[in-house]
């Protein structure tokens, strides 16, 4: 394995799969308002990515291809089922915080894509570090948007005050919309066009070319 | 891939053996990990209690200190339908060995503990226990300075569990929580943020006939003595008003904090006290906070 690094660290900029390959938004959106709740999420989907890629490459040869997204799927399932149970005995804030999210990384587009897409063609341990990659892919997004959102939103940041709110005798009045869902959307877009202008080779090719207004188009018509 | 994948058998045995292996696995962890679990749901239950007596700082609390300030509080089962306490012999007698473990919303799934409501059950939970679990602070004459009570009902997708906390005149409502719930994000869960819950305080519970005269009113309908509902969460606020009135009234705690009230000397209800009728509704929310002084009683 040469490429080990590369397997690695690709996930993170190169081939970010929130960035590049728009996967795994919607947990993106949700929980996002603070600095712990995304982190405790980054781990989480970290880890089950990994795993579930391991085992998965592990039995690849023995998985007949009619059953295998369901094969997948229950890998995945019981992992995140693993990861639930232990979050509620170790951490039952944390787990009342995230409260459904933990469950929808089952559903997480990127758990099942690198299922698919990697784990079934390679050998357990460039799977697993697939996974581990492609989780901090996932991480380095959700902590960007985290970071804005609650240094903005709430003035604080992993709850340590860092802009002191007027309501406490402070100068920052908190920005509410950032605690509001539709800002991680605009923070996302924000980050991909970042990394697109730093790696321009990510900015796709237009679909379609707009052909130039006739002459006809710009007297014609009227009201 | 030398050998085709598409065998009929193998595809069985393969699903066949992952299932049992999954299953073991997730069972395993899960029963394993369940007695951590159930303590921490005690201790998240033992702390909202406090934030439901406004004795809860979220920043600054740890676990010891709520473990620490719990022990104010004095457990006790009542008998919903006469409101009496049950002592630790008429305990055994109604087949509850440990008030501490004692669970009510368990209680409802045992026939003999608890009593069907049919068609008079406005809180859809189906089945009142008879006996209920109450937390008491107590001020240093002994007197209840605070009454938790745990409340629940059907909210908009599942049954909200929480509590309600009333002051020493047991009309008065010093806060409330909720621990468990299913409604939505953003929406029927803010029932739970605490710029919501603190609108609950100092709310008069109960008009001067002794009726539940509180609730949650339609976003930007106020309402004497009502609380606000949250815009896009109709339904949870339903459901919370139901529940809160479910449980102070008739059938709820109201034959136990009739009691207490008689208790202490003090009164709500100008049923039997015409006398006070003046001063009570000139100035009810003031004059119920205080003793009326009442001939049948002193």
């Amino acid at each position: 394995m040469a490429d080990t690094k590369s397997i690695l660290t690709t996930p993170i900029f190169d081939n970010n799969p929130i960035a590049l390959q728009i996967l795994g938004i919607c947990s993106a959106l949700a929980v996002t308002t603070s600095m712990a709740n995304a982190m405790v999420m980054c781990v989480a989907l970290t880890l089950v990515t990994a795993f579930s890629s391991f085992f998965i490459s592990i039995i690849r040869k023995q998985i007949p291809s009619s059953i295998r997204i369901i094969v997948q799927m229950t890998i995945i399932a019981s992992l995140v089922i693993l990861v639930d149970q232990v979050l509620k005995a170790v951490a039952y804030d944390v787990s009342k915080g995230l409260s459904v999210f933990v469950g929808l990384i089952i559903t997480n587009c990127i758990v099942m894509g690198r299922a698919e897409a990697f784990a079934m063609s390679n050998p357990p341990v460039p799977s697993f570090l697939d996974g581990i990659g492609n989780g901090l892919g996932y991480s380095a997004v959700l902590l960007f948007v985290a970071t804005i959102r609650e240094l903005l939103g709430a003035g604080t940041w992993f709850g340590i005050t860092i802009l002191q709110p007027v309501t406490d005798g402070g100068w920052y009045i908190p920005n509410g919309l950032l605690l509001l869902p539709p800002s991680a959307f605009f923070i996302i877009g924000l980050f991909i066009a970042i990394v697109r202008i730093w790696k321009p080779e990510q900015v796709e090719d237009a679909e379609f070319v707009m052909k130039p207004q006739s002459k006809g188009m710009v007297h014609g018509g009227g009201h | 891939m030398s050998k085709p994948k598409s065998n009929n058998a193998k595809t069985i045995s393969v699903a066949l053996t992952l299932c049992l292996v999954c299953s073991v696995l997730v069972s395993a962890v899960a029963v394993g990990l369940k007695p951590a679990q159930i303590e921490n749901a005690r201790l998240d239950r033992n702390k909202n209690i406090l934030v439901a007596a406004g004795m809860y700082n979220a920043e600054s609390d740890t676990a010891s200190d709520v473990a620490e300030r719990f022990k104010d509080f004095d457990v006790e089962i009542i008998d919903l339908n006469t409101g009496d306490y049950l002592d630790d012999d008429a305990l055994k007698a109604a087949g509850i060995p440990d008030r501490n473990a004692y669970d009510a919303s368990q209680a409802t799934k045992n026939q003999a503990l608890s009593e069907d409501l049919g068609d008079n059950d406005p809180a859809g939970i189906g089945r009142k226990p008879k006996y209920a679990k109450v937390y008491v602070k107590s001020d240093d004459a002994g007197n209840p300075e605070l009454v938790v009570l745990p409340i629940q009902g059907y909210g908009l997708w599942g049954t909200i569990y929480g509590f309600l906390t009333l002051e020493s005149d047991m009309n008065t409502i010093k806060g409330i929580s909720f621990y468990e719930h299913k409604e939505t994000p953003g929406l029927g869960a803010r029932i739970e943020e605490p710029e919501w819950r603190a609108q609950w305080s100092g709310i008069q519970s109960y008009d001067e006939d002794g009726n539940v005269a509180t609730g949650v009113t339609k976003a930007g309908t106020p309402k004497d003595n009502w609380v606000d509902g949250i815009s896009g969460a109709t339904l949870t606020g339903r459901g919370v008003s139901n529940m809160i009135q479910f449980w102070l009234g008739e059938q709820g705690y109201k034959p136990y904090l009739d009691k207490l009230r008689q208790d202490s000397g003090q009164t709500i209800d100008n049923a039997d006290t015409q006398a006070s009728q003046a001063t009570l509704t000139a100035e009810p929310n003031t004059e119920l906070a205080a003793p009326v002084a009442n001939g049948k009683e002193a």
